[in-house]
């Protein structure tokens, strides 16, 4: 079994720009972060021996355009969640000598569209039989499917959901590279545009172009590296279905339900030693959905820990402290943008840094509660 | 009724039954024969147990409003506004549908209101699946 805190983060970094950038392709964006990632380490192409990436046939891709000869790959393409997993499964694959020094990287024009891969499901597929006839048009149609269901089994109202938003802002007030800094308030939230009833345009990410890239390697070599090492205590990953209409609970997603304690459990850590939380948010309820189902809350009390302020700047339990994929930035695979942050957190060189943070949990989810990946990050190493 | 440009399914060697049913009025789930629990989508194996030792069965066609979205944007082959949503058959799988005979309004949708099936023909081979409040719940 792997270690706790055996292998670590030394590079980190995100595109030079994010937000609207249209004067990259989306492999450029790929490559505009890996570029800055293995500057601040140190590293060229030539000493890269593994690299992951999202998706079918893209670590040939990434690989050739970077220059890498690479020992180990890893493809997987779960939605927004798929690096945590790589980085779950490249942290298995150093502890297993496949490779010494492993790159992940993420690039997509989600908002400008050069390049970018729009696959709509095949009529023939599951999806295309049993969802698409009815008139789902993307994530903003499909993902809040269960909320209606989740408000009323546990309790929570219109104006909780809004409060996701608001107080995600303020985190995003702290962030200049931020989308959206100005202040918002529930009744801004509940004013704005409708989009999917109950959700409106203020409860929904945004679409963005960006990248982001991480470099792991051992935590015994990470010393010969000029940045502050981000070790991994745990991981976790898990899938349920592709079909948002055949989740076992609209209340609860099981796959967050398998990879979040996974990953706590291997991190040998109690939920109140956590002082940072990354939970991806695509939309306002996944939050709430995170926050239950990795235990930081017993079911229906996540909306009203939310409302007591516990989350915002200054609370007991830092949430999305980034601005999150509802403020910050939201390529359309948001995940890696959230581990980013939990590794600046932990580096101690976020916008809103969290004074004394030690440890940082990082939940993913991909497709509409598809699938789910967690990484627990310490800067102190057990 | 169904507008032409509303995007089609396909059915596979694994679904026929269930698109023909359609067509003929006869909503089709299976059944394992190991648990005798039903499920959806079709599939020739239980996804409970993995045994081949399946049935394929009529549903009531009765069902629960289970959850939904409204979508207020433009979609080829849709009106704005309309729901999005989830139905709890009796037998206990929940599909995707769409809400016919109904205003598409938070106040008329109300979560675990009855329905019951509406088949809609979309064209000459595809008949969908929509779901209207069961009569007796008006």
């Amino acid at each position: 079994m792997i270690g706790r805190g055996e292998i670590a983060v030394v590079g980190a970094a995100e595109s030079t720009k994010i937000g609207k950038v249209p004067g990259m392709s989306q492999i450029m964006l790929h490559a505009d972060a890996a570029l800055n990632a293995m500057a601040e380490c140190g590293l060229k192409p030539s000493d890269i021996d593994g690299v992951a990436c999202v998706g079918p046939m893209m670590p040939q891709q990434i690989a050739h355009y970077l220059g890498i000869t690479p020992k180990w790959v890893d493809g997987t393409g779960v939605g927004g969640c798929s690096f945590m997993l790589h980085v779950r499964h490249a942290a298995a694959a150093i502890h297993a000598g496949y490779a010494k020094t492993i790159l992940i990287t993420h690039g997509e024009s989600g908002n400008s569209r050069i390049n970018a891969t729009p696959r709509p499901p095949e009529p023939e597929s599951l999806n295309g039989q049993f969802e698409v006839p009815y008139g789902p048009f993307g994530p903003p149609t499909l993902f809040p499917i269960p909320v209606l269901r989740y408000m009323k089994t546990r309790g929570v109202t219109h104006e909780d959901l809004a409060t996701v938003s608001v107080v995600t802002r303020e985190w995003a007030g702290k962030n200049p590279r931020a989308m959206f800094r100005d202040p918002i308030t529930v009744d801004d939230v509940l004013g704005s545009r409708m989009i999917a009833y109950p959700f409106r345009i203020l409860q929904c990410c945004l679409v963005t172009d960006g990248g982001g890239a991480l470099i792991l390697t051992s935590s015994d070599r990470a010393k010969d590296f000029p940045t502050k090492p981000v070790y991994i205590l745990g991981t976790g990953e898990s899938v349920e279905t592709n079909m948002v209409s055949q989740m076992e609970d609209f209340s609860s997603s099981r796959a967050f339900r398998v990879a979040g304690p996974t990953a706590i459990e291997a991190a040998g850590i109690d939920r109140k030693d956590v002082d940072h939380l990354m939970i991806y948010d695509a939309f306002a309820h996944l939050p709430l959905y995170g926050l239950e189902d990795l235990g930081f809350c017993k079911p229906g009390e996540a909306a009203g820990f939310i409302r007591e302020g516990n989350t915002r700047p200054g609370g007991k339990l830092p949430l999305n402290t980034n601005g999150g994929g509802l403020s910050y930035t939201h390529t359309g695979m948001y995940g890696m943008f959230a581990l980013q942050e939990s590794v600046r957190q932990m580096r101690g060189t976020a916008p809103a840094q969290v004074a004394g943070a030690k440890i940082s949990v990082c939940h993913g989810v991909g497709g509409m509660f598809s699938a789910s990946g967690t990484v627990v990050f310490s800067n102190e190493r057990p | 009724m169904l507008a032409p440009d509303r995007p089609k399914p396909k059915a596979t060697p694994e679904t026929k039954h269930f698109w023909d049913g359609c067509k003929d009025g006869k909503l089709l789930l299976q059944r394992c024969g190991d648990t005798g629990k039903a499920y959806f989508p079709p599939r020739p194996f239980s996804p409970y147990t993995g045994t081949r030792n399946v049935e394929v069965f009529e549903a009531s066609g009765r069902a629960t409003l289970h959850s939904y979205v409204i979508h207020h944007r433009p979609v080829p082959g849709f009106t704005p506004p309309y729901a999005i949503a989830v139905v709890e058959l009796e037998e206990g799988p929940r599909m995707m549908t769409n809400i016919v005979d109904c205003p598409q309004t938070p106040e008329a949708l109300v979560l675990d209101m009855r329905m019951e099936v509406a088949f809609t023909p979309l064209d000459e081979a595809i008949t969908l699946p929509l779901f209207r409040p069961a009569k007796e719940s008006k």
